[in-house]
């Protein structure tokens, strides 16, 4: 770009209308380009997840009935079933438009369509994680903005060293534990379940809150490290950039520049983490659901993995990888709005 | 390799542990882990005979802690404490060859993508951006349904699904050190690309995946503990997850038999905590920006 | 009384490694409409002594001795009095514009930032203020939409200079304001810098390593070498008859502007500047000095009156060498 000591001449309205028109074409391939990506990561997970669970172990029949008393005719019918007597790019095809259907087939275990049950459990997980993210963010963001701003002191490093921690804590065990101190003991939270049988209406709202508190703690506890530490660090590296100095050099309070300029530049690398993150949560509830009885997709998950019910799994696995592409796809796509250096 | 080059790599080594011992935090990890390791290789040594076994076993099922069974027993009549021990061996094991696997193959890429760049450069990046989305979690339980039910399932299950995280680490590391001055010097003194890579590109990634390395133990443990305790792993092995598992089953959480529990989870704990900080404690030497400031 | 008196500052730097001293007693004044330059190689204190003058530096750093500015102590007043005096009283033009604005703020409301803090005009007030002021210095008034990544280097230059004109200051404080722009933007800055300063009457302190660019622009020149003013005088003075060797090395080099070579190693000049951490004994030149005497390593001498109105601290300009000062400290 030129640099230019003389008054501008206003731009003509051509030039401003032809810069518009390549600014919009630029744009639009941004966003074509993301979206294609997901599109090639949403098609490679459902070629892997044909591969991965009728090409590797030989007969999927026998490891779907692996462990399990069926006759011969069952395994047969199965076959049948599956069209595993038609040539492979036949089976893919019919898999493939099945699941761009949204039709993954019936359970073994509920002999129902994988679907409907997703469709029934898919509330619960969202409301159990969406919860906890937002709360595990709040709470890591504000945390990591603290210890940065008071790094190297006594509650910076108390906090570090809680959170890394709980980090290394597995979830399940965490939730094992809140169950022994809350069963039978004080009684303060129910410890399974999402709702008490008999209670309607408006006094639904508190009561799933009620059975919410300790699956949330515990998923909140082992996630919020993350986004304090990175939250940290980032606001750590922009703390010692010149922008910070021109800012206290203007007269500004420590807490304004802190508030002002810091931290909406600290903000950044963290808000993707914390929307690649949210894809991944929800996978991480399978534990959290199923020590706590939460009737989500997690547990529903758990409970395709003991069996093996093929099917469901698949669906599933289909269905967590999809949540995990569609938030880096958003995270892309939200990247621009918060910085205008990359904005196409 | 000639002399003077050891005596540099010496030198950085004295460097490197000399800044090391003033993060408080890693000496502490590092002893933790020493610890663990000792007790890992001891543990034949140190518990009797029949400590694992199920038909011969030492106590009674789900006794209370007492003299001879500081932690209790477990289900089996099993003592809690050599249970422990012995389950030190299957996270350290499954934890390092884990690593092992992801490290040696995410090396590996991310060294050919970064020393010849090109389409076979894109291709590979292109995977590791599919293998990344792919929550790994899911595709380590899927991959250990299918393979089923043995500790190598599980090895391979983290190892492959962690890789490309290392890989994208190295790749950024070897694109910025081919970028330096030397590796021009190297080629135009006609070395070919596997003396760049190994004798220059190499040494350079090390440090990185050092800590890289040390950090992933970590999870890989965490890792193993959820698949063992969603019933992934070996039935047979006396992992801690597959403990706190066990006690589940018994319903050591309802009747609160806190021996059975707050142990194997301890032991994770530990074991993680420990190589993520002395993780962090590598990566603070070798990046000093991330080192304490002002 | 001067504008800005500055009397035996020491900036200590506290690492973990120990006292880190980066300005060993520095004393200079600046009159009321006055251009002073501060010369000296990479490291020798002189940014050090800009985030100083407003104390900017870091928690670590410690300081001794007085900052007057307008008859009050820098280092002793209230923080509430100094976030007044911080750019409505100084301002500072910093280097490398692209990171000492924020990224993503546009640059109207950062212009528009001390406006705000120290006055209490209007918003359309404030405004209008911030548009008058990016076409004073040569950018239309539209641009205060635009961020900072979207401006050439030597735009943005240009707001940091319309930033730093914002609050009326007094004096101005531009640190390397052209290191990082190519020749003949550094010219454009330079001069529209000049202009400014002269038009409405402000003080300027210029630092730069770049003796030649300071001598073009300011009235007096002060060389730094390792944390100390190691010569003073009027421009013409310093830059035509440097009478300290290192005065000298940095005038006759003539840096090539925009060439980093000549910023880290003045030519002709062997050696790298001094680590503070570890100073040489005596006069801490004498390692690289092309004119150093046998008792160099032992006198640290201070600055002497040397020609007209201009000072320096060498054994040459003192009496006999200095050689009766040496005779008297070791008898």
């Amino acid at each position: 770009m030129a640099d230019s000591a003389l008054p501008t001449a206003p731009v003509p309205q051509l030039a401003q209308s032809v810069r518009d028109r390549s600014g919009v074409r630029r744009r639009l391939r941004y966003y074509g380009e993301k979206l294609g990506g997901s599109l090639v990561s949403l098609f490679a997970v459902i070629l892997t997840s044909f591969f991965l669970f009728r090409i590797i172990p030989g007969d999927p029949v026998r490891t779907m009935t692996h462990g399990r008393p069926v006759t011969i005719e069952q395994q047969e019918q199965l076959r049948r079933e599956f069209g595993l007597d038609k040539p492979l790019a036949e089976q893919f095809w019919s898999y493939l438009t099945g699941v761009l259907r949204l039709d993954f087939g019936d359970s073994f275990q509920f002999n129902r369509p994988v679907t409907d049950l997703i469709g029934e459990r898919l509330w619960p997980t969202v409301l159990l994680v969406g919860t906890s993210v937002v709360i595990s963010a709040a709470l890591g963001l504000w945390l990591g903005v603290r210890g940065a701003w008071n790094h190297g002191s006594l509650s910076d490093r108390v906090n570090t060293g809680v959170a890394l921690t709980l980090w290394s804590v597995p979830s399940f065990w965490l939730g094992l534990i809140l169950i022994v101190i809350f069963a039978s003991g004080a009684g303060w939270f129910p410890t399974s379940g999402m709702e008490s049988t008999g209670v309607e209406g408006w006094e639904r709202i508190p009561d799933v809150a009620h059975h919410m508190v300790l699956p949330l703690v515990t998923l909140v506890a082992v996630v919020y490290a993350q986004y304090l530490m990175i939250m940290r660090s980032s606001l750590l590296d922009e703390m010692g950039s010149d922008y910070i100095v021109t800012a206290r050099a203007k007269g500004l309070r420590d807490i304004i520049v802190r508030r002002r300029h810091a931290v909406p530049n600290a903000l950044l690398p963290t808000v993707t983490l914390i929307f690649v993150n949210l894809g991944f949560v929800v996978f991480g509830a399978v534990l959290v659901e199923t020590i706590f009885s939460w009737p989500g997709l997690g547990q529903l998950f758990y409970s395709g993995l003991s069996v093996p019910d093929l099917p469901l799994v698949q669906g599933l696995f289909i269905l967590f990888s999809a949540a995990v592409i569609l938030m880096n796809l958003l995270a892309d796509l939200l990247y621009p709005v918060l910085d205008p250096r990359v904005r196409p | 390799m000639n002399g003077l080059v050891w005596a540099r790599r010496r030198r950085t080594a004295a460097r490197f542990w000399s800044q090391f011992r003033q993060n408080k935090a890693g000496v502490f990890g590092l002893v933790v882990l020493a610890l663990f390791v000792l007790t890992a290789l001891l543990a034949p040594v140190i518990t009797p005979d029949n400590a694992l076994s199920v038909t011969r076993p030492p106590g009674s099922p789900l006794d209370g802690p007492s003299a001879d069974f500081p932690l209790g027993t477990d289900r089996s009549g099993r003592s809690m404490v050599d249970m422990i021990i012995w389950g030190s061996r299957v996270s350290l094991t499954v934890g390092f060859w884990a690593t092992f696997i992801s490290i040696a193959f995410g090396t590996l890429f991310g060294i050919l993508a970064g020393h010849f760049g090109g389409w076979g450069s894109s291709l590979l990046m292109r995977v590791t951006d599919w293998f990344l989305v792919m929550p790994s979690l899911v595709l380590g339980v899927a991959l250990a349904a299918v393979l089923g039910r043995s500790l190598t399932t599980i090895i391979v299950a983290i190892g492959v699904t962690s890789w490309p995280t290392t890989a994208r680490l190295v790749r950024a590391q070897t694109l910025a050190v081919e970028a330096r001055p030397y590796i021009e010097r190297a080629r135009a003194l006609g070395g070919g690309h596997l003396h760049v890579m190994t004798n220059h590109v190499l040494p350079n990634v090390m440090p990185i995946v050092l800590a890289q390395t040390t950090l992933m133990v970590g999870s890989a443990i965490l890792t193993e503990s959820t698949f063992a305790f969603l019933g992934l792993g070996d039935p047979t092995t006396a992992s801690w997850g597959a403990t706190i598992q066990a006690a589940r089953d018994v319903g050591a959480v309802s009747s609160r038999m806190w021996w059975y529990i707050l142990p194997p989870g301890i032991a994770i704990v530990l074991v993680v905590l420990a190589f993520t900080l002395v993780g962090r404690a590598i990566e603070g030497v070798l990046n000093p920006k991330l080192r304490e400031r002002r | 009384m001067s504008l800005l008196e500055v009397d035996d500052l020491t900036v200590t730097y506290r690492t973990a490694g120990g006292d880190v001293p980066a300005v060993r007693g520095v004393s200079f004044a600046l009159e009321a409409g006055q251009k002073l330059g501060l010369a000296g190689e990479s490291g020798c204190g002189k940014s050090t002594m800009a985030l100083a003058l407003l104390r900017l530096l870091p928690r670590t750093a410690r300081y001794t001795g007085e900052i007057r500015f307008d008859g009050e102590d820098i280092l002793t007043m209230s923080w509430g009095r100094l976030r007044a005096v911080r750019w409505a009283g100084a301002s500072i033009v910093f280097q490398g514009a692209m990171h000492s604005l924020n990224a993503v703020q546009r640059i109207g409301a950062q212009i528009a930032e001390p406006i705000r803090l120290h006055s209490k005009a209007t918003e359309a007030e404030i405004r209008r203020r911030t548009g008058e002021l990016l076409e004073h210095v040569g950018l239309p008034a539209r641009r205060a939409d635009a961020y900072p990544h979207e401006l050439s280097g030597g735009q943005r230059q240009r707001v940091m200079i319309a930033m730093a004109l914002a609050c009326d200051p007094k004096l101005i404080v531009a640190d390397e304001p052209t290191t990082a722009l190519d020749v003949m933007i550094q010219a454009q800055i330079l001069t529209l810098i000049e202009s400014l300063v002269a038009e409405q009457g402000i003080s300027l302190l210029m630092i730069s390593h770049d003796l030649s660019v300071l001598a073009d622009t300011c009235d007096r020149l002060a060389v730094m070498y390792a944390g100390r003013i190691v010569e003073e005088g009027p421009a013409a003075a310093v830059f035509g008859d440097a009478r300290h060797p290192y005065g000298r090395a940095l005038a006759a080099a003539f840096p090539r502007i925009g060439d980093p070579a000549s910023r880290r190693r003045p030519q002709g000049l062997a050696g790298d500047p001094p680590d503070p951490a570890d100073l040489p004994s005596g006069c801490t030149f004498h390692p690289r000095c092309p004119a150093r005497l046998d008792h160099c390593d032992k006198l640290d001498p201070r600055l002497w009156p040397a020609g007209d109105d201009a000072r320096a601290a060498c054994v040459h300009v003192l009496p006999d060498k200095g050689l009766s000062l040496v005779a008297k400290e070791s008898a």
